[in-house]
């Protein structure tokens, strides 16, 4: 990734969280030493297992954690160092937005649709009363395909899909140019998830947004980005072309990922790696051994005594492991 | 609603939320709300009605040759009695084991559903247990007296891919080596097309399709399975191949219409509302609830 001839909107360099135990001086390794970017307008696609630090990440990203280490640049300031307790009151945080995994638990409940989309606008926006509030509500609710007529009601009295529409109107209220998506459409129908899947790629197109999206279904990943990252325990693992990391997996654990999501019309019981045990835990792992290993059919020996590093596949496409695919 | 599962069957039932699935699973294993009655029909289960059997017949079948696993495991156990424990309450009530045969059985139930180190999470409470190893506990407890039928509602639903992946791998496991019947209730199409030898799609609270699975998927001739299809993303695809489905489900608690599908579909016309809905054998093992199913 150059990130001097690109300029990204999103620069995260050697991120890191780390949680203390409480009660012991042992940390909890969420997020180690990550390092990306996201250009402009670009469609970004994060996945990985529970408990592998997605997130968090998304969390130290979105402002509303403090990193433990780490530099974020968002269009070239470093927004990192500002606390997150004062991230909601800077210009901003406007301009990265997100939208939650379950809009009936993400939405307040005491809020109608219309109070949802307008408070954004009434904390940050430059309309934030009167006609003009209710003019840019109802463009947003026009955007994301809300009717009028449902502007008035509460949560409980929407479907599942008219509440994420209202959760997506909410983030774009500000017309962000990062927008964070969280599993956007997990708790949804099919049905449903295809309407808002297409709203979303309408969205990007229309207002020029960048994404990125954190979901635990590949397929919908592989619709709706260009780039995927994928994270194991703390670390980006692989990064590359979402066409590459599935078609071309490089890293072993997303060889192993990949072909585990059931498919509709594939044959039978596919030929697929199947992982053995359980993950190795988050709690100071050895900086010196690779987090995949004891888990991963490819290991050996090296991968137990040195930490394996992103490295490049082909040009934009780099995998954290000795014995990568190439 | 009508089906059938054979020995050594799994089926699949899926459908959207609120097509009716769980309450399915529930009416079948007599675990129903209290609020809720099945109003009309049977469970023939080996030559028993479960639904006309006395709550006492029922709980005895319970636990011993129906068992039901459930979709938040870490839920479903009991959170202050170790895993181990549970395994033999359910054998003591159930196995007729002597007493002293009964630790040892349950640490090999342990060990079957492939628990690493058996014997130290025998201890262990659920909160100690990650999601995917909660869920191998719980399906210990279902195979613990070698049930004829098991039911499993959304079993791998909130598990990592891989970790669903080996959940699923050890049911297939088990219903091979004990031709155990397995009722599969998802809202996952492809962990059906993949894991399930027959499938039921219900909407609304009716089946509209049964078919061989691979056949469901290649032939589907009720307009709402074409449509679930459709809205599937496969991998490969593009958005603009992924297409919704329109209208909602109609509101179960007026009068409803003789196809509960009829005012999503695009292919209705009047001779849809005339009762009884048709159930039409298109071919063998294939059954349709449309009047006029799709040409595939």
């Amino acid at each position: 990734m150059n990130a001097d001839t690109r300029a990204p909107l999103l620069d995260v360099r050697a991120l890191t969280k780390y949680f203390p135990l409480r009660g012991t001086t042992a940390r909890v390794h969420a997020v180690d030493d990550v390092t990306f970017a996201i250009a402009r307008g670009e469609s970004v696609g994060l996945v990985g297992e529970s408990g592998c630090g997605k997130s968090t990440l998304v969390k130290l990203i979105a402002r509303v954690l403090d990193p433990t280490d780490g530099r974020i640049y968002f269009d070239g300031a470093d927004v990192g160092t500002i606390p997150a307790e004062r991230f909601a009151r800077v210009p901003a945080r406007a301009r990265i937005q997100m939208v939650f995994q379950d809009p009936a638990d993400s939405l307040n409940p005491r809020f109608t649709a219309f109070d949802t989309i307008a408070d954004p606008l009434r904390r940050l926006g430059t309309a934030p009363t009167g006609q003009s509030l209710r003019t840019r509500v109802a463009e947003v609710a026009e955007l994301v395909g809300l009717p009028r007529a449902l502007l008035g009601r509460y949560p409980h009295q929407l479907s599942g899909g008219q509440q994420q529409r209202v959760g997506i109107g909410r983030a774009i209220a500000l017309r962000p140019s990062l927008l964070i998506l969280d599993e956007p459409t997990s708790a949804l129908d099919v049905s449903v998830q295809a309407v808002i899947l297409h709203l979303l790629a309408d969205l990007r197109e229309r207002l020029g947004m960048a994404y990125l999206f954190v979901s635990h279904d590949l397929n919908v990943v592989r619709m709706v980005t260009e780039r995927v990252l994928v994270m194991y325990l703390g670390r980006i693992v692989e990064s590359g072309p979402a066409a590459a990391i599935f078609d071309a997996a490089a890293h072993p654990y997303t060889r192993a990922l990949v072909p585990a999501i059931p498919v509709l019309g594939s044959a039978r019981h596919r030929e697929r790696v199947r992982l053995s045990g359980e993950p190795r835990s988050p709690v100071d792992p050895s900086p010196t051994t690779c987090r995949f290993f004891g888990r991963c059919p490819d290991g050996f020996e090296r991968c137990e005594r040195e930490m394996p590093v992103l490295a490049h596949i082909t040009d934009d496409h780099e995998a954290a492991c000795f014995a990568a695919r190439r | 609603m009508s089906f059938t599962v054979a020995k050594g069957e799994t089926v699949g039932i899926v459908g959207e939320s609120g097509s009716g699935k769980s309450v399915t699973a529930l009416a079948i294993m007599g675990i129903l709300h209290p609020a809720a009655r099945v109003t009309s029909g049977r469970a023939v289960f080996g030559g028993l009605d479960l639904v006309a059997a006395s709550e006492s017949q029922r709980r005895e079948y319970r636990g011993r040759e129906l068992s039901m696993i459930f979709q938040n495991p870490r839920a479903a156990l009991n959170p202050i009695r170790t895993v181990g424990r549970q395994i033999c309450d359910v054998l003591l009530r159930h196995a007729n084991l002597p007493r002293v045969q009964v630790r040892p059985r349950a640490m090999e139930l342990l060990a079957r559903v492939q628990i690493p180190d058996a014997a130290r999470r025998f201890d262990a409470y659920p909160f100690e247990l990650s999601g995917g190893m909660c869920q191998r506990v719980m399906i210990a407890l279902a195979i613990a007296c070698a049930p004829a039928l098991i039911v499993a509602d959304e079993p791998t639903t909130g598990l990592d891919v891989t970790t669903q992946a080996g959940i699923l791998d050890l049911l297939d496991e088990l219903r091979r080596t004990t031709r155990t019947a397995t009722i599969v209730i998802t809202h996952d199409l492809g962990l059906a097309a993949e894991r399930c030898d027959r499938i039921v799609v219900m909407h609304a609270g009716h089946v509209v399709e049964t078919a061989p699975a691979h056949r469901l998927f290649t032939h589907p001739r009720h307009p709402y399975t074409a449509r679930l299809i459709a809205s599937t993303p496969r991998p490969g695809a593009k958005l603009t191949e992924l297409t919704p489905i329109t209208g909602a489900v109609p509101d179960l608690r007026g009068a409803l219409p003789v196809c509960r599908y009829r005012s999503r579909c695009d292919r209705g016309t009047d001779a849809c509302d005339e009762a009884p809905l048709p159930r039409i054998a298109v071919d063998d093992g294939h059954v349709v609830a449309c009047r006029f199913p799709a040409l595939t």
